[in-house]
């Protein structure tokens, strides 16, 4: 027998529903069009968005921020995570210093930044390699260091040299810690290269945002948001998928096949 | 088949304590022993006795507190350094496959060839040589975790085999499969020495799979580990399974049990 997935259903139909109840709760309780605009303005204000020319310039900039933000916290999250992981005494020292740049309120920070790289957007990649390396840096070390114990016999009864015990064992059963880290990590970078915007500078879409508030364009705003859920959606899936194609005999992607034999 | 040139293994005076909170463990008291080239030996014991221990100090696992290992004449260890030409004879099979579940089964068995710098496509024509000798054809492309629990064990036996070690040591490699499935991979693994001519040795608490299985079988005695009774198996090679049923095989059973019994 074969199965539909209910979820082919349920999640169109529960976005359906959320869009009903706003419509009806908007036109029924007359909300102001400046407090939460109704679907259809905000629907029109995205098309707007969408055919308005100075629209794919903000979005590159949005997504060059967060993308190459995201990289710098990957080379930074896991070339210290690896070196933290198989040092523990430097993990000892550095961490509370780590730590410190993750408790300190980091978006009272970005002016900081702003005065330090300026409004273009170097400020902003700073921002979003600061947020999103933390999660990246902490899940690589755990990953380097929960090494099978069995799995090192073997490496040590093989004398096997450090770099090939990296290369062949730490490295790759860290990978799906890391890319768990890298999953949270682009979705802090998007946070990061917006809050950046909205503080200072002239482009990009978390710019957009606050413009469109000055302008009391209440529609604007939510369209805005609305395209940049969609863009934090494609990268988050875009890194969610890279799990099939870089750890593809990890229990997450083989159970999901369904090719696991007795 | 023995091979006079196959090298043994020799214990002198090995002694293991482990420092633990609750004080000094001994886990392994003096043992002298002396295994032949080309023997299959046995230690058995129940858990806990410090064979895995004794088998771990043979492997280079375990550095021993007192006392010299040697393998094919040459000491194991120097200063707190392993002799790279004796780990060079040793092959070690594991109670889990050990397997890494990142590389395809014959990327598994080629692993020891890819850390001695074999070309890649050598060692992956090497690895599914391997596998057809272990009877795993046909799944070398496979992931580990895809594969049963006795062809993870059947694959680690040919990565132990992959650089043609002279000594096999297997710690418990089949106490987590069934039954049916281990007499069957003892069978496989007799006829796998018989063609390789190495010297095995094999930890087990199954009285009767080390009967089955063994030259000569040492019984340990629990807490700490001494050598407490030698046993020879005179059986001729190959073996089937049905010597099992044979009055000679069970008595030498009872005889083991009865003293592990007084001893326990």
């Amino acid at each position: 027998m074969k199965r539909v997935p209910l979820d082919w259903f349920t999640t169109p139909g529960l976005l359906l529903a959320f869009v009903l109840v706003w419509h009806f709760y908007v036109t029924w309780f007359n909300v102001s069009k400046f407090i939460i605009p109704p679907p259809l303005l905000v629907a029109e204000s995205f098309v707007d968005l969408l055919t308005s020319p100075n629209t794919l310039k903000h979005t590159w900039i949005t997504l060059y921020e967060t993308i190459v933000g995201f990289l710098f916290a990957c080379a930074i999250g896991v070339g210290l995570g690896a070196v933290l992981g198989k040092t523990p005494w430097l993990e000892r020292a550095l961490n509370p210093f780590i730590v410190a740049t993750q408790v300190v309120p980091k978006v009272a920070l970005v002016p900081l930044f702003i005065l330090w790289f300026g409004f273009g957007p170097e400020s902003k990649i700073v921002v979003a390699t600061v947020l999103a390396f933390f999660p990246i840096l902490t899940n690589t070390v755990l990953g380097i260091k929960s090494v099978d114990l069995g799995h090192r016999d073997v490496m040590t009864v093989l004398n096997a040299g450090k770099w090939e015990t990296f290369i062949s064992l730490e490295l790759p059963s860290a990978l799906p810690a890391i890319l768990a880290g890298m999953e949270v990590g682009i979705v802090l970078a998007i946070i990061g290269a917006v809050v950046g915007e909205y503080l200072g500078g002239s482009t990009g879409l978390g710019y957009l945002a606050v413009a469109s508030l000055n302008d009391y364009k209440t529609g604007m705003l939510f369209a805005v948001i609305l395209l940049l859920t969609i863009i934090g959606f494609g990268l988050y899936v875009f890194i969610s998928g890279l799990k099939r194609l870089v750890i593809p005999w990890h229990e997450s992607v083989l159970i999901e096949r369904q090719t696991v034999v007795g | 088949m023995k091979d006079a040139q196959v090298p043994g293994i020799e214990l002198a005076g090995v002694m293991k304590r482990f420092d633990t909170p609750g004080g000094t463990v001994l886990a392994v008291d003096r043992t002298d022993l002396k295994i032949r080239g080309g023997e299959f030996l046995v230690l058995l014991g129940p858990s806990g006795c410090g064979k895995t221990t004794i088998l771990r100090m043979i492997a280079g696992l375990v550095h021993p507190s007192e006392g010299t290992v040697r393998i094919a004449e040459r000491e194991l260890w120097h200063t707190g350094r392993r002799d790279a030409q004796a780990l060079t004879e040793l092959g070690v099979v594991f109670q889990e496959s050990n397997l890494f579940p990142w590389f395809s089964v014959e990327r598994n068995v080629a692993l020891p060839l890819k850390l001695r710098g074999v070309p890649e496509a050598d060692r992956l024509v090497r690895a599914r040589e391997l596998c057809a000798r272990v009877g795993i054809a046909g799944f070398e492309r496979a992931w580990p975790r895809q594969l049963s629990g006795g062809m993870r064990q059947r694959a680690a036996i040919a990565r132990a085999l992959a650089r043609d070690p002279f000594i096999l040591l297997m710690d418990e490699p089949f106490g987590a499969l069934d039954a049916i499935t281990r007499d069957q991979l003892n069978l496989e693994l007799q006829r796998i020495w018989l063609s390789q001519g190495c010297t095995v040795v094999f930890v087990t608490h199954s009285i009767s799979e080390a009967v089955f299985l063994a030259d000569r079988i040492l019984l340990l005695s629990p807490r700490p580990g001494r050598i407490d009774t030698e046993v020879e198996v005179p059986f001729p090679r190959p073996r089937l399974t049905s010597i099992q049923d044979l009055p000679e095989f069970q008595d030498i059973v009872r005889r083991l049990r009865e003293r592990l019994e007084a001893l326990t």
